[in-house]
């Protein structure tokens, strides 16, 4: 019934996965997963507890890696180049392919390091001033500098949750990604906090590709574009978000969504 | 809704909606089928019936846009459950139209002191059978789930549309032939166009019962035949 302006001007793949699995030692988590992110949109994944959907977000930007006993196969592509190959170096796949975890992880130090931090290590600012700027302007973007600017040299742990959050984010984006990954950003926050996150989440998408694991159905129905549904390490339907929440295609997807799963 | 919700009570909330929309389809068949009766009979209390009846429609009507709103604040629904609900609220409100339209019928019936003696009384029959059938058949269709008896009625419509047109030309040539008839063939005139009213809120239904089994409307424009008659006969087509 809604023909989405999504689906008419099919926006660009910026990451694009073919047969993708992937195995813990001998259990296998992902069988074989074809989804084509879209550039500026955000896809949110759900599905219930060890779907296999936060495993999946974390082969992206290979978080996979450092996990011990773990095998996959498929491709990964970003702007059509495997993350995968052996090639590209994996901290400069992080920059631009970027994370942003259930619970806010600040670093002990001052706001302003937590910001600054990721344009130190890749070089992206020749001095204080520049650096200053991407400080001030990732912070501005996160909805975070009104709060904090007068206190930069704060230790970011004293900061409440929601602030954490969006200082997290604002360290993400410090770096300039390209997409941003989110497991379950909001789990953490109250409702006020998390209608910050989204109302960030919907401003962001402009700049970024947004990729969201979610447990919350009505908040991916809020803000994302494009919703996946993974049973089991299957994806078992991507569609517009809109049709997904009133007309999903699979009568699985429709279980789950409408509370009737096992 | 062959599964069940993992939080049973939901499961009795969105039956109620349900039964509230079914109770609510029962009046207004009754109301059609008692209306036309009172036509036919002369049957001035049954007339009122009808008309008494419209408060208990209201209620009912109220009753089903609470719960619903109740059920979109507290539960969330979506996909099938959502559909469910957005058609029980806007059945509802349809049907609403309809008691109110078959009570018109009825308020004329008891203005016109002779039934026996008004013009096209059959015809009209004819037609408020016919609008009460598709009334039947898209209350069974909501109740079962069956998206073919849903499309069936929203065909019927164009059928309904022809015969109240053909309904108007006979009055429009009695009231020529016999200036008398002018006074209860107006009464008949609007009669016939209340009762094709009633079968465009049914066809209404029947499209939100064929988006609640299927998940998308009718694909195609609805058939109309409800053009614009001139008193030459001549038509003009209907923009909607």
């Amino acid at each position: 019934m809604v023909e989405s302006a999504d689906t008419r001007d099919a926006p660009r793949v910026k990451m694009r996965t073919r047969r993708l699995k992937l195995w813990y030692g001998d259990k296998q988590a992902l069988a074989g997963i074809d989804l084509d992110v879209p550039e500026h949109r955000v896809t949110a994944l759900i599905g219930p507890s060890g779907c296999g959907k936060t495993t999946f977000l974390k082969c992206l930007n290979r978080m996979t890696d450092t996990i011990d006993g773990v095998t996959t196969e498929g491709s990964v592509t970003l702007d059509d180049v495997d993350v995968r190959d052996r090639s590209v170096d994996v901290v400069q796949l992080r920059a631009r392919v970027g994370m942003v975890f259930q619970k806010p992880n600040p670093f002990p130090k001052t706001v302003y390091d937590n910001i600054a931090y990721g344009p130190r290590i890749h070089g992206l600012a020749a001095n204080r001033r520049e650096l200053d700027d991407i400080v001030e302007s990732s912070l501005r973007r996160a909805g975070l500098w009104e709060e904090v600017s007068g206190r930069l040299g704060d230790l970011a742990t004293g900061m409440s949750g929601g602030q954490q959050q969006r200082l997290c984010i604002a360290r993400s984006i410090a770096v300039a990604p390209e997409v941003i990954l989110m497991d379950e950003p909001c789990s953490a926050l109250d409702p006020i906090s998390t209608a910050r996150i989204e109302e960030l989440i919907d401003d962001l998408r402009t700049k970024y590709t947004i990729v969201i694991v979610t447990h919350n159905l009505q908040q991916a129905a809020r803000v994302s574009q494009m919703t996946a549904f993974f049973h089991l390490g299957r994806l078992i339907e991507v569609n517009s978000t809109a049709e997904l929440f009133q007309s999903p295609a699979e009568s699985m997807t429709e279980d789950y969504i409408t509370g009737r799963f096992g | 809704m062959t599964v069940q919700h993992t939080v049973r009570s939901y499961d009795s909330e969105l039956e109620e909606v349900t039964n509230r929309v079914l109770a609510m389809g029962g009046i207004v068949e009754d109301q059609i089928r008692n209306a036309m009766q009172a036509l036919v009979d002369g049957n001035r209390t049954l007339a009122q019936n009808v008309i008494d009846s419209d408060q208990r429609v209201d209620a009912h009507e109220r009753e089903v846009e609470e719960l619903v709103t109740r059920i979109v604040a507290l539960r969330q629904p979506m996909a099938e459950d959502l559909r469910r609900i957005m058609t029980a609220l806007k059945s509802a409100s349809n049907l609403e139209r309809m008691g109110d339209l078959a009570a018109n019928v009825s308020k004329r019936i008891l203005i016109i002191e002779d039934t026996a003696r008004m013009p096209q009384r059959e015809a009209l029959r004819r037609l408020g059978a016919a609008v009460y059938n598709m009334t039947t058949d898209v209350m069974n269709a909501f109740r079962d789930g069956d998206a073919d008896l849903a499309e069936r009625v929203w065909r019927q419509d164009e059928n309904i549309d022809e015969m109240y047109s053909s309904v108007y030309l006979a009055i429009l040539a009695d009231m020529i032939a016999d200036p008398k008839l002018i006074a209860s063939g107006t009464q008949v005139h609007f009669m016939a166009k209340n009762i094709e009213r009633i079968g465009d809120h049914a066809t209404n239904i029947a499209e939100m019962v064929t988006y609640m089994i299927l998940g998308q409307l009718p694909d195609r424009d609805r058939p109309k035949a409800d053009s614009v008659i001139g008193v030459d006969g001549e038509t003009v087509e209907n923009g909607n």
